[in-house]
């Protein structure tokens, strides 16, 4: 229905456009009388096209080299060329995941089974031709964008099992869990399924990457089992400031991931680049300050962690909230995810080695319910709790129920497939010596 | 001849090896080294979980010194790499037995 209306008025818009500069009378009187009869062509934006192809390539440099030196940073040396390494491969093989069948799944009509997964019209990007159009934009630069989503999503669970997973496992696990989790949830909030149709908001993928890697974390860190000498080895970060640099490149990728998912160069954009800049900046603040008082110092891997929470916690909400629900969902998202990832971690006692469930799961729910409270119909069309709507919110707590619930056990079912055909995990005295040296070749000096 | 070896904070490298050559000793060996003595280790926090650091980096100079001049190399360090604060490091002298230069070689105390 929104994809429809953004259609129509893109079509208004060219019209409106063509009539008012008169750049040619014929041409505009020829299109309006063929509005009459069949529906209007959707219209290339050459902006709207400029900045998506800007916004796709700065969404792929939140993953490489943005998350692999955020995660590299942290972990121990002897494991950091696996970590840079499974980042940089899952790029590659989601791409070709995504080309193959999931894009596929995610955004076509599947037929009698639409409300939950797409159809295999577009499977090898079956139909899509140079001039084919998503919206405004070509469809290549389009499939090209969610891509980069594709690929980030499956790299944030890689957080989770650093140090332990066998790399074939790691590529088995990726594919599999592209194409029977992402793909159909992707499809249920953007590609006209039953929670789009159910009115879940999520702008840009609170719920569809977010929720959802750190749901899968959350289960392949319990199935994997902690690492080897977890509570009583020092497993401190070798290099904060790799992840300083990579937390800062995901602040500068995210305004591509936010802002560019308006789908084009308008002021939907703007406000969510105006929200996601303030939200990080707000929740960064706010994990450091409790931190100081909890911890007694306000640590550099705190603030970069709080600014990835903020960042998580607007994704969904960035396209329909103002200025001061920005600066709510940052402070509640900084202070909620400290617990989650220090006390309440510590209270279970998972190895969720780099915090995907306690940031991305966590910041992503507070993010997708919050969304249902401060969204403003001024903004992005749809009012939310404080104007009334507290409908909305119970619809988000429905988004996120369905997310969980179908992550959760996939990713069970996967992992235990993979488990059985190549096993998971690399010995006792693999993880001891390192990753790098036994499963790649190769060491940092 | 005696070997001096010296654990000192690393910070105070230098004015140690400034009090050494102002003695006329040439030469010196520096390795940057971990370990502890009275000042333990310390406590690092990320993201709450607490990590005990046992050991802490340390300078260690090694300098051969002609029997004479021994008492007064062990005055200069003292004098140069004492703050007064625990981890300070400590001193040992040991006797050695044999010197050479490798491009001359000249032994022991001409050598050095």
């Amino acid at each position: 229905m929104v994809t429809l209306t953004k259609y129509l008025i893109g079509a208004v818009a060219a019209l409106a456009a063509l009539a008012l500069f008169h750049i040619d009378p014929a041409l505009a009187q020829e299109a309006a009388a063929a509005a009459e009869t069949t529906p209007p062509a959707p219209t290339l934006d050459t902006g709207d096209t400029a900045w998506m192809l800007t916004s796709t390539a700065i969404v792929l440099l939140m993953t490489i080299p943005g998350l692999a030196l955020f995660y590299g940073g942290m972990v121990r040396k002897k494991n950091v060329l696996s970590l840079v390494m499974q980042c940089f491969a899952i790029t590659c093989l989601i791409t070709l995941v995504w080309f193959v069948a999931g894009y596929s799944l995610a955004f076509t009509d599947g037929g009698s089974l639409n409300s939950y997964i797409g159809g295999m019209s577009k499977a090898l990007l079956k139909g899509v031709e140079k001039e084919s159009l998503t919206l405004t934009i070509p469809e290549s630069v389009f499939f090209t964008f969610q891509a980069t989503f594709a690929i980030i999503t499956p790299v944030l669970i890689v957080g989770a099992f650093v140090d332990r997973m066998k790399f074939s496992a790691l590529l088995l696990f990726m594919a599999l869990w592209s194409l029977i989790v992402y793909a159909p949830i992707t499809h249920w909030v953007w590609g006209g399924g039953f929670l789009a149709n159910a009115g879940v908001l999520d702008f840009a993928g609170g719920t569809v990457v977010h929720i959802n890697a750190g749901i899968a974390g959350l289960v392949c860190a319990i199935f994997l089992g902690k690492r080897y000498g977890y509570g009583t080895e020092n497993m401190a970060p070798h290099n904060l400031v790799y992840s300083v640099i990579g937390a800062s490149l995901l602040w500068v990728g995210w305004f591509g991931f936010n802002a560019g998912s308006a789908v084009g160069a308008n002021s939907s954009a703007g406000m969510a680049m105006a929200v996601t800049q303030i939200a990080t900046a707000t929740a960064a603040l706010a994990w450091m300050f409790t931190e100081w008082l909890v911890h007694k110092k306000p640590s550099i891997l705190g603030i970069i962690s709080g600014a990835v929470a903020g960042l998580v916690a607007i994704t969904p909400a960035a396209g329909f909230v103002g200025p001061v629900g920005a600066l709510w969902i940052g402070l509640a998202a900084g202070v909620i995810c400290f617990f989650a990832s220090t006390t309440i971690k510590k209270a279970l006692g998972y190895d969720d080695s780099l915090d995907v469930f306690g940031i991305h799961a966590v910041g992503g729910i507070v993010g997708a319910i919050l969304t249902g409270v401060f969204a403003l119909e001024a903004i992005g069309g749809k009012p939310g709790l404080l104007e009334g709507n507290a409908g909305q919110v119970l619809t988000q707590i429905w988004g996120i129920t369905a997310t969980i619930a179908w992550c959760a056990i996939a990713t069970f079912v996967i992992l235990i497939i993979v488990n059985i055909l190549v096993g998971v995990r690399v010995s006792q005295a693999v993880e001891v010596e390192g990753l790098d040296i036994n499963l790649h070749g190769e060491v940092v000096q | 001849m005696k070997l001096v070896m010296a654990i000192i904070k690393p910070f105070k490298l230098d004015e140690v090896r400034q009090a050494l050559t102002e003695l006329g000793l040439q030469g010196m060996t520096v390795t940057e080294v971990k370990g502890y003595g009275r000042q333990k280790g310390h406590t690092e926090i990320y993201r709450g979980a607490e990590y005990a650091v046992n050991f802490l980096p340390k300078i260690k100079i090694e300098v051969v010194v002609p029997g004479k001049l021994v008492d007064k190399a062990v005055d200069a360090i003292v004098a140069a790499a004492k703050t007064g604060q625990i981890g300070d490091g400590k001193i040992f002298v040991v006797p050695v037995e044999q010197t050479v230069r490798i491009r001359t070689g000249e032994t022991n105390e001409s050598a050095l």
